[in-house]
């Protein structure tokens, strides 16, 4: 059993390359629940805490580079101006602690029912930058996650870095639990409105095993905005509810029914939308 | 290949704990800072609660970030400088907290004491001014099931309030 | 008497360990040569039990025992009113959790390995889930699926109201969720015997139950309070310290057995879910005319205090009002769900949301206003309660509500509200436009201390000598349990005002001593706290007639020793009330000195110590009585009153609720630590609160599904309101300085109070706590949009 403790992710890509069953530690926040549990004894670990290039924000003109190591707090403190429904994806996962220790690689690779990022970077067109000593290969996200717990990551791979196309426009990140704070999530949604394309996009997270892009609760959505005015109208608002609680997907356990899990994903998205389009000046335009 | 893409043998780690440092052999994997802690290192101040980061009993700092020591791999720590409540014990800020909690009545059992001045001390650093409701956000991952808060929260007030008086 | 509370403002004696980290809690305790614990659980709520095989757990290295039923020495059942639960499981499995087998082991892990190598072959069988089912259903268990039926009939049962209402109510499954998870330290003591330091709220009840299974005499069980990480009542059962102790003695090695969270929600008792079914007749002008109640309490598998629990449910089912008539059928029933026991206020929580619905829904039902039809029938000294029993103590029902109620309001929501101060918070789902405020009163009663004819008492020894400076120092040896709450401040506190000295140290708490009881049912307040001022003022009068007989004085001045004093066992002098209203001497010790009155002697205490002075009471509470057939009888000693008001903002569309403020009225008697009681009303508020709003231990056809807190949500510092709080001061007759307890009342009416704001808020009829958002939201739905 061995731990290695890379720097660069050239020896990141060299270690798992050398054991390719090794567990890629991130932040550790869901896989210590697990080995805390006894649900999983680690024998070869690549930590990549130490990669310094994965914990970086770059911006360019096709967009943001997010590194896969950025923690929540990294994430919030780098990403309030130019994605802030992913910024308060992390304050929505509450406690500073986990903030400070979870990452934006390891929320995606866990892949978990909850995990918050997910659906804002569904609703961002995201690709998955997943490399290997072999090479590289680009993942849009939404094939990224193959089922709750699972990815499309390889034995000898990792996340190095997420890539978020450019969007001009206001995005806003709303999640459910039953708490104020440190929220468990029972549905959260992500609504991102592209204003050059004229286009809203919706991503819900948490409502079923996996999150979901709900394309046609987009086009209603994009259909009924103002987008000259920088309005919706309550109708526009209802529609919107009603296509999101026809195409959302939802499973009942014992955190809530699917039934409440729906009805939440359409109040929420519907919340969001508002929000963003009216963005605090209502009738100014987008 | 550079020389950090070895694996390291997991069962010798150094690392930094309250200014000390530390060589601790025979260390099994599967080991969290929290038990590296308090099982290798006699330092039982550090809480274990939860074990799923959820209650903040196990906070400490590493290299000066807030962090649940149950959900640190303790072979990741190596070269990390981690300060638990017993290492924050000669700190001034952290004696005027420490004090402020005892006076306001912010200790019952006190088991999740040791992480709410761990937690305290990281807020107060890093939001000097927060209001009570930041406060409370920032301290919303430490659980306390006996005080219902209020004595906690007006602790850490009567340290900001009393900073705000003497700057 | 009261005396001068100088140090009533002193900090808690264990407090600056407690910050400082350096408090040893059990968990922490080590030992060289120390094994550790693990036990082998049931994985299935119900199940036969075909065959126990240790062969393989005992062949892991590093396993230095693996034990089963075959291996218990002494009885192999126990229970805190029944011994009818199995220290290990022989045949039958009857919960989620049930201890099959233990091990120790070197380490941690390797005991672990060995407890999942102990093959156990089940055979699953149909559990009884349904607490109402459960009792015509076939018997879990030899004794029957009914722990206790009570049915109460008082007054004229056949009266009718002009005003009837009727409501079924439903309550959850709270977990006590104490920070500290259950933990113990057993080491055979070398003559057979055994010492266990233990996280426990009676060391004595734990001993005799322990010495049973063991089969040892008691004086070879040796028991020492552990620093404990709360309780709440989920310490009162036995959960570690057989198991330890049986593997501390067959492996001759000191045994650490620790439960992590998960095992601590499977391995301990929980607050009993509920349905309760009421009834309400009043007059036209409000007047309660009768009540008519079913209370039915899932105890689960075993019977642990569910007996007592119904009778406090049942007791107090009517709330704190006068009523002519009431009819209360109570059952706590044994089913497979997980086992309930005792928590924070032991019954009455669940009645209270009962009686309190009512009550509102009989103010809209005659058009009232709700406090005033509390303000009308409240109880007051004097009055009858539906067991027949008559006041005699205080009951300022009228006062906790006025001073609940005199509160000032919080502001209204308004523009500049930060999204944490919206329903649903960090998650900012909240918009002002859609948040509703809601306010609502309730008002709780409980008994204060052990009920029924318990033999219910406290014993402390003080002692009183020179330090090795010379100075005067006491010290105070009692067994009662300090679970947080803060009974070692008031213990020093009161034996600083009995014996004028600063220097007050503790003795540990252990059985080195008689027992203080249980640190339960808000009683040690009252039962060890009258033990310490008894013996304190027994030590005081030792030490006037020692002045006297030193310095000469006149012989009449000196308090004479008790003639004939009742002794328990060891010459040990026991008291009641009636030692509290015995004239103390005209001689004051104040400040280190002995001070005779207007101008007379004065000594320094110091100069009498020579030798020491040493006092050990026995203090007993006055006697109760069992309930009658009829469920009459005077079963309790004194009583607590509480009135809650909560203000909450709703978010009827997503079921998020935030509470604004929780204001209260206390009845306390004497307020004797103003922080401590403060802090003991904020915790209690935000556990009855939990219960209200997020607290639910889930089963799923008797398997526990959420035995963590990713998924049993405790209240964190955003979800807890202020809690402006008012102390109704009324000295109690016959208790030690007029203080009742306070521990309990603060978890009575505030789930009742923020369920009731929620309705007030929503207008929806919220017939179950905890209140889930879809109860609000689909509830708040138009039909059309319910698909």
């Amino acid at each position: 059993m061995a731990v290695a403790r890379p720097r660069s992710l050239i020896a990141a890509l060299d270690a798992l390359a050398d054991r390719p069953a090794a567990t890629v530690l991130g932040g550790g926040t869901d896989l210590m629940v697990e080995v805390n549990a006894g649900q999983r004894h680690l024998t070869d670990v690549v930590a990549l805490r130490r990669v310094d290039e994965l914990a970086t924000v770059e911006q360019h003109a096709g967009g943001l580079h997010l590194g896969a190591g950025l923690t929540w707090a990294g994430m919030e403190a780098a990403l309030a101006e130019h994605m802030p429904a992913l910024a308060a994806a992390g304050r929505s996962v509450g406690s500073r602690q986990i903030r400070n220790t979870g990452t934006l690689g390891g929320n995606l690779g866990s892949a978990s029912w909850k995990a918050s990022t997910p659906p804002v970077l569904y609703a961002l067109d995201a690709t998955i930058d997943v490399r290997s000593a072999g090479g590289r290969r680009d993942v849009p996200v939404e094939d990224f996650i193959v089922a709750e717990g699972r990815t499309t990551l390889a034995p000898g791979e990792l996340i190095a870095s997420v890539d978020v196309p450019a969007c001009r426009g206001p995005q806003r990140f709303l999640k459910l639990g039953n708490r104020s704070s440190v929220i468990s999530a029972v549905v959260a949604v992500a609504v991102v409105l592209d204003l050059d394309r004229r286009r809203v996009r919706v991503a819900v997270g948490s409502a079923a095993g996996v999150p979901q892009r709900l394309s046609a609760a987009e086009g209603v959505a994009s259909d009924v905005v103002d987008w000259d005015a920088g309005a919706i109208d309550d109708d526009g608002l209802r529609s919107v509810r009603r296509a999101v609680g026809s195409e959302c997907l939802a499973t009942s356990d014992h955190r809530a029914g699917a039934r409440f899990r729906r009805h939440a994903a359409s109040v929420l998205v519907a919340r969001g939308l508002a929000s963003a389009v009216t963005g605090g000046r209502p009738g100014a335009p987008l | 290949m550079s020389a950090d893409a070895h694996p390291q043998a997991s069962d010798e780690l150094e690392l930094r704990v309250n200014g000390v440092d530390h060589a601790i052999a025979d260390v099994p994997l599967s080991t969290s800072l929290l038990d590296l802690l308090r099982e290798h290192l006699d330092l039982r101040a550090t809480k274990d609660a939860c074990r799923q980061g959820r209650c903040g009993s196990c906070s400490v700092l590493m290299d000066g970030e807030l962090v649940a020591s149950c959900l640190v791999l303790a072979a990741d720590a190596v070269d990390a400088d981690i300060t638990t409540v017993e290492g924050l014990a000669d700190d001034p800020d952290s004696q005027t907290f420490r004090t402020a909690l005892l006076s306001a009545g912010g200790v019952q059992c006190g088991f999740c004491t040791p992480g709410i001045v761990v937690a305290a001390h990281a807020c107060l650093r890093d939001h000097a001014a927060a209001g009570e409701r930041e406060v409370r956000e920032e301290l919303s991952g430490n659980i306390c099931r006996c005080t219902g808060y209020g004595r906690i929260a007006a602790a850490v007030a009567q340290v900001i309030g009393g900073q705000a008086g003497d700057g | 008497m009261a005396r001068s509370g100088r140090s009533s403002t002193a900090q808690r004696p264990d407090g600056r360990a407690k910050v400082d980290g350096a408090f040893v809690y059990a968990s922490d305790l080590r030992e060289p040569g120390m094994l550790w614990g693990a036990v082998v659980r049931s994985p299935h709520p119900s199940a036969r039990i075909r065959r126990v095989d240790v062969v393989a757990a005992r062949a892991v290295p590093g396993v230095a025992a693996v034990l089963t039923a075959d291996d218990i020495p002494g009885v192999d059942t126990y229970g805190l009113i029944t011994p009818d639960q199995p220290v290990f499981a022989r045949d039958v499995v009857r919960f989620h959790g049930e201890p099959v087998a233990a091990v120790a082991a070197a380490n941690l892990d390797v005991a672990r390995r060995a407890a999942a190598a102990v093959v156990v072959e089940y055979e699953p069988t149909a559990p009884v889930v349904d607490p109402e089912a459960a009792i015509a259903a076939l018997p879990v268990h030899p004794d029957g699926n009914v722990f206790k039926h009570l049915h109460i009939r008082y007054g004229d049962v056949g009266a009718t109201g002009d005003a009837v209402v009727e409501g079924t109510y439903d309550w959850g499954r709270q977990d006590q969720a104490f920070l500290g998870p259950e933990a113990g330290l057993a080491e055979p003591t070398g003559d057979g015997g055994v010492r266990l330091r233990v996280a426990t709220q009676a060391l004595h009840i734990d001993r005799q139950q322990l010495a049973a299974c063991l089969g040892l005499p008691a004086d070879q069980v040796h028991l020492e309070l552990a620093g404990v990480g709360g309780a709440f009542g989920g310490r009162e059962d036995i959960t570690v310290q057989i198991h330890a102790s049986l593997l501390a003695l067959a492996t001759g090695a000191p045994v650490m057995l620790r439960y992590d969270r998960r095992e601590s929600f499977l391995g301990h008792v929980h607050r009993h879910p509920a349905r309760m079914w009421y009834c309400h007749h009043a007059t036209r002008d409000g007047d309660l005319v009768k009540v008519e109640a079913r209370i039915v309490l899932d105890g689960g598998a075993y019977a642990s205090t569910s007996p007592a629990v119904l009778v406090n449910a049942c007791c107090f089912a009517v709330g704190p009002y006068r009523v002519d008539a009431a009819v209360v059928e109570g059952y706590a029933v044994r089913t497979n769900n997980p086992p309930s026991g005792a928590m924070r206020g032991f019954g009455c929580p669940q009645t209270c949301f009962g009686h309190e619905s009512q009550m509102d829904r009989l103010a809209a039902a005659l058009d009232l206003d709700p406090v005033q039809l509390r303000l009308r029938n409240a109880l007051a000294s004097g009055d009858q309660l539906i067991t027949g029993q008559r006041i005699t103590g205080t009951a300022p029902v009228r006062e906790v509500i006025a001073a609940a109620t005199a509160h000032p309001l919080p502001p209204e929501l308004d523009d500049k509200a930060s999204p944490l101060d919206l329903p649903g918070g960090a998650g900012l789902t909240g918009d002002r436009s859609h948040v509703r405020r809601g306010i609502a009163l309730a008002v709780g009663f409980k008994n204060l201390a052990y009920s029924e004819g318990y033999d219910d008492y406290s014993t402390a020894a003080v002692r009183l000598e020179r330090d090795a400076a010379g100075r005067a120092r006491a010290t105070v040896h009692c067994a009662a349990a300090e679970c947080g709450q803060g009974f070692v401040t008031l213990a020093q506190q009161l034996v600083r005002d009995e014996l004028g000295v600063e220097q007050v140290d503790l003795h540990v708490a252990d059985t080195a001593i008689g027992s203080a009881g249980s640190s339960s049912a808000s009683r040690q307040t009252v039962v060890s706290g009258g033990a310490v001022v008894v013996a304190a003022r027994a030590v005081r009068a030792a030490v006037v007639r020692r002045m006297v007989s030193r310095h000469g004085l006149d012989p009449s001045l000196a308090p004479s020793a008790p003639s004939a004093p009742s002794t328990e066992g060891d010459g040990v002098v026991a008291t009641t009330p009636d030692a509290l209203e015995e004239a103390l001497s005209p001689f004051e010790l104040v400040d280190e000195r002995v001070i005779g009155a207007e101008g007379g002697p004065q000594v320094d205490l110091a100069d009498l110590l020579d030798e020491p002075i040493e006092q050990v009471r026995v203090y007993r509470h006055d006697p109760t009585e069992p309930l009658d057939r009829a469920g009459q009888g005077d079963a309790h000693v004194a009583f607590m009153f509480a009135a809650h008001r909560a203000v909450v903002d709703v978010d009827p569309e997503l079921g998020q609720v935030r509470v604004v403020q929780l204001a209260t009225g206390h009845d306390i008697g004497r307020v004797l630590h103003p922080v401590q009681a403060l802090g003991q009303v904020e915790g209690g508020v935000v556990q009855g609160i939990g219960m209200a709003l997020l607290e639910d231990l889930r089963t799923e056809n008797g398997a526990v599904v959420n035995a963590d807190f990713a998924d049993y949500l405790l209240p964190t510092a955003l979800d807890a309101p202020d809690v402006p709080t008012a102390f109704v001061e009324q000295p109690e007759p016959r208790v030690a300085n007029g203080a009742k307890g306070l521990g309990e009342m603060p978890s009575v009416p505030s789930t009742a109070a923020v369920a009731a704001a929620v309705r007030a808020a929503t207008r929806i009829d919220l017939r179950r706590v905890p209140i889930r958002p879809a109860d609000i939201a689909l509830g708040a739905e138009p039909p059309a949009d319910a698909g």
